[in-house]
């Protein structure tokens, strides 16, 4: 794949100096942006389990145990390809259909934000951050109606929970969009890339790293970590998030979990990429800078996980009546990032 | 080279702020002494910052100061005066909610900027941002003392006011007098060093700390 486009590929080499404004857009620009937003999908789609497993084991590692290698993941997916799927005859098709709904739905995300590439590809001007943010919510709605489908009586419970730590995050994640949008005149993520990009002076400013925190905080709740939710925990009714996959079995849990995988490395990606370290992508669209770009990423990533282990091993899971403490810290923490963002200079 | 330290004053104040916050948020004792721990780093960080661009040797002395008194000597004096049992407790009550307590932060936050910037305009600070986060952290610390009923918690509100006063002080008068600072270095940790007193005696007396509780009226056996 001998991929050599850059910011200057998106310009017609036939005039020299094109006119402002004016891009033609030539037709192997379009299938070399599409093969890359395939590269993409490609990461997060390789990268993902092993995420999930280095965090486990240096949870363990942290907590003196041994723990499971970090493959364990894929492990588990394969095996759970490879075993037969039970589904109860009283329910409907929204079992049937959300497994394959939650592992869908961050593949579209990754479609949208700056995984790799540093300039953006096929599907970037399709939707916003906001539209990030209401696809993602879409898999957790038929999330929780597969859980209430079921019948179990422990996935209603985590099921309204989740609802209920959603909504509190809903307005934190609303105010972050927000100031994005004041910050950098656009929630596209490529753009906001790019705008803490150049000049660096935007990189620095006091709403900027409140901004990130908020976010930070937003993706411990939203991907049930601890001071919200203990992710490896047994205990059916302490549970919010893993309640509601108990009902799954078969290819169907290894989508479910998969999908669960690729949700959190989006929303790092997201974290790291858009809002807390833009430096380090792909320029250019060829295979030596895309592999450059991907193990930046990744240790990019691996810095995100380090953070939440320190977080998970420093913190206890809150009772469900106190997570409005830590949800409403987030928003507070939003807010006053919009705040000297419109009034401080 | 003015203007990179200009920006990472900007990071500094968002730092600060945060920890404001934080101290609203925490309810375990301990963690709230590490937290104004933090933020009288920051603030030292934030006169470092200033200080540099055009070279100051009373920021530079005042963050040596701040952190001396403020990151060393303040926490020391009250882990050794006030008995261990009292940092690992979480304050279960507290006069106001934790949520209602942010929202009136928030609100603080606003009366800060609306405070900061006509004084800004007055009087040609360094950095405007020092001065409205500066106060609106000086009104944070002044909630903290209202809303809490523990007596360590208190006196890192009094404490956090002292901070944000000075994260307004240093961008308004960065020339301020050197003997002032002295003055206030060594005011605070006696300060400090005067209520911690009280609190172990509150403890040795009644078994907690909880002065927010004392003004209630009880028999006399």
């Amino acid at each position: 794949m001998g991929l050599a486009i850059g910011r200057s590929g998106m310009i017609a080499p036939t005039t020299a100096t094109p006119p402002v404004g004016a891009c033609y857009v030539s037709r192997s620009y379009m299938i070399e942006s599409a093969a890359l937003n395939l590269c993409q999908l490609a990461f997060v789609l390789g990268v993902s389990p092993l995420l999930a497993g280095i965090l486990q084991k240096s949870k363990e590692l942290v907590q003196s145990k041994r723990g499971p290698g970090i493959l364990q993941p894929y492990r588990d997916l394969r095996k759970l390809f490879a075993k037969d799927e039970a589904v109860s005859e009283q329910s409907s098709w929204i079992l049937v259909v959300t497994p394959y709904v939650i592992f869908v739905v961050p593949l579209i995300v990754t479609l949208l934000i700056p995984v790799l590439t540093d300039f953006p590809l096929f599907f970037a001007f399709v939707g916003d951050m906001l539209a990030v943010g209401f696809i993602l919510a879409m898999s957790g709605f038929f999330f929780s109606l597969a859980a209430i489908d079921a019948g179990n009586p422990y996935g209603p419970m985590g099921a309204s929970r989740t609802r209920m730590v959603g909504f509190l995050v809903e307005p934190v994640i609303i105010i972050v969009l927000f100031t994005v949008s004041f910050v950098a005149d656009s929630t596209i993520p490529y753009i906001v890339q790019q705008h803490w990009l150049r000049p660096p002076a935007n990189f620095f400013s006091a709403s900027h790293i409140l901004l990130i925190i908020a976010f930070f905080m937003v993706i411990l709740a939203e991907t049930g970590r601890i001071p919200v939710d203990n992710s490896s925990g047994h205990f059916e009714l302490a549970m919010i998030d893993e309640s509601k996959a108990l009902e799954f079995s078969g290819s169907s849990l290894a989508l479910v979990k998969w999908g669960g995988y690729m949700k959190f490395t989006v929303l790092a990606i997201v974290l790291v990429n858009v809002l807390t370290t833009p430096w380090g992508l792909a320029s250019l669209g060829t295979i030596p800078s895309m592999l450059l770009a991907s193990a930046l990423v990744f240790a990019k990533l691996l810095t995100v996980l380090v953070l939440i282990v320190i977080v998970e091993s420093s913190f206890s899971k809150l009772r469900l009546f106190r997570i409005t403490d830590f949800v409403g810290a987030a928003f507070i923490v939003s807010v006053t990032a919009m705040v000297t963002e419109l009034l401080g200079q | 080279m003015t203007a990179w330290l200009y920006h990472l004053n900007a990071l500094v104040l968002g730092l600060f702020i945060l920890t404001a916050i934080a101290m609203v948020v925490t309810r375990q004792i301990s963690a709230c002494l590490q937290v104004f721990i933090l933020q009288s780093l920051l603030l030292a960080a934030s006169a470092f910052l200033l200080g540099g661009s055009p070279w100051s040797w009373h920021l530079f002395a005042l963050g040596c100061v701040t952190i001396a008194s403020k990151a060393i000597l303040i926490p020391w004096i009250l882990r050794s005066m006030i008995p261990a049992e009292v940092y690992v407790r979480r304050e279960l009550s507290q006069s106001v909610q934790v949520p209602a307590a942010l929202v009136a932060a928030f609100g603080l936050l606003l009366v800060g900027y609306a405070l900061g910037i006509p004084l800004n305009a007055a009087a040609h600070s360094l950095s405007p941002a020092n001065v409205s986060l500066g106060i609106a952290g000086l009104l944070i610390g002044l909630l903290l003392l209202v809303v809490r009923r523990e007596a360590v918690p208190q006196i890192l509100g009094i404490l956090g006011m002292e901070n944000g006063a000075f994260l307004a002080g240093i961008a308004i008068a960065p020339d301020f007098p050197l003997i002032a600072e002295l003055a206030i270095a060594f005011d605070v940790p006696v300060l400090a060093f005067i209520v911690a007193v009280l609190a172990r005696a509150v403890y040795q007396k009644t078994g907690s700390t909880e002065v927010g509780s004392l003004s209630a009226l009880r028999e006399l056996i």
